[in-house]
């Protein structure tokens, strides 16, 4: 397995994960779920910035989009309920 | 929000993950990351600090932190470290780099791994908007938690 394969199926597995991370978020009906598929979503972004050889944007990212958004949506949701209501 | 898991799992990661953005900052001229990243890094572990404790604790915790004081250091001493290069130069002229001041040692010429003592106004530079990021960001979090989050304190 040559360097060209594994990056290849590495995209292919990020890529992946970003899509199922992203339609997880948006099906959760339980918001503290949703939020932490958002953070999980940040989290292999971060990573995919990472392959891509932007190390700056994958600190910015996990450090922004993992920790500070999840913290501000969490504060959010604790004062609201929890589950979504529809209708 | 306040069970004993995330209690002991805030005590032993809260640490690590401030020594981590005060690495990433201080040694923002030298590998990937600057102020702002590490800024937002150990924003994120003060978040952390934050969102896991009850709103009593957090009162007390951050009474004496100034943090209002430590944003307007951060702009200020930017300016201030970019109004230094005016001494006979150019606005943002790096005047510290070989000076032998602290930050400002020689740099070595060709390939090597980076010394931490050189780069001049730019670690200044660095430590000011890390300074300036971490404080705003801590302070948007602390004031989602204490104006709006007083009310209930169970899930």
């Amino acid at each position: 397995m040559n360097f060209g394969e594994l990056f290849w199926a590495l995209q292919v597995l990020i890529g992946l994960g970003l899509l199922i991370s992203a339609i997880a978020a948006v099906r959760f009906k339980n918001l503290v779920s949703a939020v932490i598929a958002m953070a999980v979503f940040s989290l292999i972004l971060s990573l995919e910035f990472y392959v891509l050889q932007a190390p700056d944007v994958a600190i910015a990212e996990a450090g922004v989009g993992a920790c500070l958004t999840t913290a501000m949506y969490l504060l959010a949701i604790k004062n609201t309920a929890d589950e979504e209501v529809i209708g | 929000m306040t069970t004993t898991i995330i209690k002991t799992t805030t005590r032993i990661l809260a640490p690590l993950i401030l020594v981590f953005g005060a690495y990433i900052i201080l040694h923002g001229h030298l590998t990937p990351g600057g102020g702002f990243q590490g800024g937002a890094v150990f924003a994120s572990g003060l978040a952390l600090l934050i969102v896991a404790c009850e709103d009593r604790v957090v009162k007390r915790r951050f009474e004496k932190v100034p943090l209002s004081p430590l944003e307007s250091i951060g702009a200020l001493g930017f300016l201030g470290m970019a109004l230094l290069g005016l001494m006979g130069y150019t606005f943002f002229k790096n005047v510290i780099a070989n000076s032998g001041f602290i930050f400002g040692g020689r740099t070595p010429i060709g390939i090597n791994p980076g010394f931490l003592n050189t780069g001049g106004t730019l670690a200044y530079m660095n430590i000011f908007v890390g300074m300036k990021v971490l404080a705003g960001l801590t302070s948007i979090v602390l004031i989602f938690f204490l104006l709006l989050g007083g009310k209930k304190d169970e899930w």
